[in-house]
């Protein structure tokens, strides 16, 4: 039998494999150590911080719905003081790379983070512009080419990760705003975030969250988010990171040949807490089975 | 200690009432030994099947020597519904075990009340077991809106044992808080719905007594990961499924 390789490099890193969990849905990586085994994976993204700590949002948190789930966390977080002080030293004895998913409310909020963050173990930062829970939670910068521009610049010139930007699937022209972003300095992107949802509490006759709207994830979203990420890999040259609904192999692999460079895994977790091994396991039976030796080989194949 | 995943399997699963439902499974993990107050996420329906989120069962009894934990669940809706139809045999999946669960250790030699609503008694029943076990005989105080279940095996390992329904079909008629006076113990232990167990706390409060809750919210991951179960406290936001769900009554009631 030959040997399959899931290594991939990201940004002149090598990740042990093309699954990344989350922000959001893999705390800071740590809870999932007695879960998974995650040396396999490609890296963990942590929760969305900031620079001032949050308590996040009031009311209801999470819905199910008809394979998926809308959140309302409203970037709860620590701080990203704490996050260098407290969670990072933990993430960094799990044996798999590091992604600082950071958020913020103002520009000056942005750069400050990202400027605490140069100084540390952090691999990658992953830069939120995307968060549809908090009014001043990125989503702004998220939607408009233009006001995404210059917040990526502004946090560019003061950044010394490589640094990936998160995109919303709220943006007015997903391509558009993938392009702004890459000339603004964005060395990879993530996406998609979120979906702007809804739900009605009919015994209350109000919105079920406080904010009326908030996040939908999962399985539910796949085949858009696909197409974003296939549309985005067609118009960009960095590496892309495609995530949103991504439960199976043959969900990863679907990103990987509409040109994704890795996938992250978030709702899934809820459903299958291994599922991140599960995706990269199934990832590799698949290529054993079509004598697939690399990624390399299949990524953007799909692409006509 | 981090909690893991596991499928184990059903050893036995009994009706004790139309809604209530007693499941014994395996829990092979010894290393991994849950203790009071602490839960399971618990899943029995394939990742890609609806719902999509694993459902947060208490343990109502950890047995080391034979590696089992029983579950007292009500079935409620489409998940627990799910776990009703389970047969000895059937193959469920454990994520846990999770939570900070009772601070035993410190409740030992005190003058202990246990008090639990409904389902609520579910994790009472392996924290009698632990404080018995350090020697310390609780009372137990349960109220239940008709039918009671699971009380008689509180005998043994608690002192009083004080049984209330809303119906006044058995024992008391009317609360459990009309049968409790915080003034004869330390402590007050509770789990029940959020009203009752406020109603348990302010009695505890004007008397100076201690009063730990265990409080109920949707979660989707269990185990600390997503901040979907975030309840406010005098001290900020807490995860109630990894910093909770035990809390000083005080903590998330005041605040
Ligand atoms: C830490 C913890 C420990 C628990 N231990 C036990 C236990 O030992 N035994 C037991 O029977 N139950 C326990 N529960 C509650 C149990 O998790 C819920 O009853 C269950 O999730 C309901 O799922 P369902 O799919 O059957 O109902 P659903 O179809 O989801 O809902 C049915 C109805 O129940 C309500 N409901 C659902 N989930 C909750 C919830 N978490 N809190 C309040 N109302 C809810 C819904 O609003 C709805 O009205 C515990 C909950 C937590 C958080
Ligand atoms: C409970 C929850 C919390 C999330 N928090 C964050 C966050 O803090 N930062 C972020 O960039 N994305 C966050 N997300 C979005 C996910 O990282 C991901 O982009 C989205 O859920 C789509 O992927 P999925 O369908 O695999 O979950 C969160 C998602 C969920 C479900």
């Amino acid at each position: 039998m030959s040997e399959v390789s899931l290594k991939v490099n990201l940004l002149g890193k090598e990740l042990a494999g093309p699954v990344i969990g989350a922000s959001g849905t893999f705390g800071f990586g740590a809870e999932y150590s007695d879960i998974v085994d995650l040396k396999k994976l490609g890296g963990v993204s942590s929760k969305g911080i900031t620079l001032i700590p949050k308590y996040g949002n009031e009311g209801e948190r999470l819905l199910e719905t008809p394979s998926g789930l809308i959140n309302s966390i409203g970037l709860q977080n620590p701080g990203v003081q704490h996050f260098i002080d407290h969670e990072l030293p933990i993430m960094e004895t799990l044996g798999t790379a590091i992604l600082a998913n950071l958020g913020g409310g103002c520009i000056e909020d942005y750069e400050k983070g990202a400027e605490l963050l140069n100084d540390t173990a952090v691999d990658f930062v992953e830069l939120n512009i995307s968060c549809p829970n908090v009014k001043q939670g990125g989503i702004a910068y998220g939607i408009q080419a233009e006001s995404a521009k210059e917040v990526v610049s502004r946090v560019r010139a003061v950044c010394k990760k490589p640094l990936i930007v998160k995109l919303s699937p709220q943006a007015e022209d997903i391509c558009r705003m993938a392009v702004a972003c890459v000339e603004a300095g964005a060395d990879a992107l993530s996406l998609v975030n979120t979906f702007q949802a809804c739900a009605i509490d009919l015994e209350k006759r109000r919105p079920v969250f406080n904010n009326i709207f908030a996040g939908l994830s999962g399985p539910a979203i796949k085949p858009i988010a696909l197409r974003m990420v296939y549309q985005v890999c067609g118009v960009v040259d960095v590496p892309v990171i495609g995530l949103g609904g991504i439960a199976t192999g043959n969900d990863a692999l679907e990103f990987i040949m509409a040109g994704a460079t890795a996938v992250q895994v978030g709702t899934a977790n809820f459903m299958n807490p291994k599922a991140c091994e599960t995706v990269t396991d199934e990832i590799a039976a698949w290529m054993q089975a079509h004598g697939v030796k690399t990624l390399d080989e299949i990524r953007g194949c799909a692409r006509v | 200690m981090h909690a893991t995943a596991c499928d184990v399997k059903v050893l036995e699963h009994l009706a004790l009432t139309d809604t209530i439902r007693l499941m014994t499974t395996s829990w092979p993990r010894r290393d991994k030994a849950p203790k009071a107050g602490q839960f399971f996420m618990l899943r029995c329906w394939p990742a890609d099947v609806a719902p999509v989120l694993s459902r947060p069962i208490s343990v109502h009894s950890y047995d080391a020597a034979m590696g089992t934990i029983q579950f007292l669940y009500e079935v409620r809706g489409k998940g627990t519904e799910k776990l009703a139809a389970l047969e000895p045999g059937d193959t469920l999946s454990l994520v846990g075990p999770s939570g900070n669960g009772f601070d035993v250790e410190s409740a030992l030699g005190k003058r202990v009340a246990l008090v639990g609503g409904g389902i609520g008694t579910a994790p009472l029943y392996q924290l009698a077991k632990e404080l018995n076990a350090g020697g310390t005989k609780a009372d137990y105080f349960c109220g239940f809106r008709d039918e009671p279940y699971g009380v008689e095996k509180f005998a043994t390992l608690c002192g009083k044992v004080q049984l209330a329904t809303d119906s006044g079909r058995y024992g008391f008629h009317g609360f459990v808080t009309q049968l409790l006076n915080p003034e004869e113990y330390d402590l007050v232990l509770c789990c029940g719905p959020e009203p009752m167990m406020k109603a348990v706390a302010k009695l505890c409060e004007e008397k100076g007594v201690t009063c730990i809750v265990s409080l109920e919210r949707k979660m989707a991951c269990g185990i600390g990961a997503c901040l979907g179960c975030t309840c406010k406290t005098t001290t900020g936001g807490k995860c109630v499924c990894k910093e909770g769900p035990v809390f000083d009554s005080k903590e998330v009631f005041g605040a």
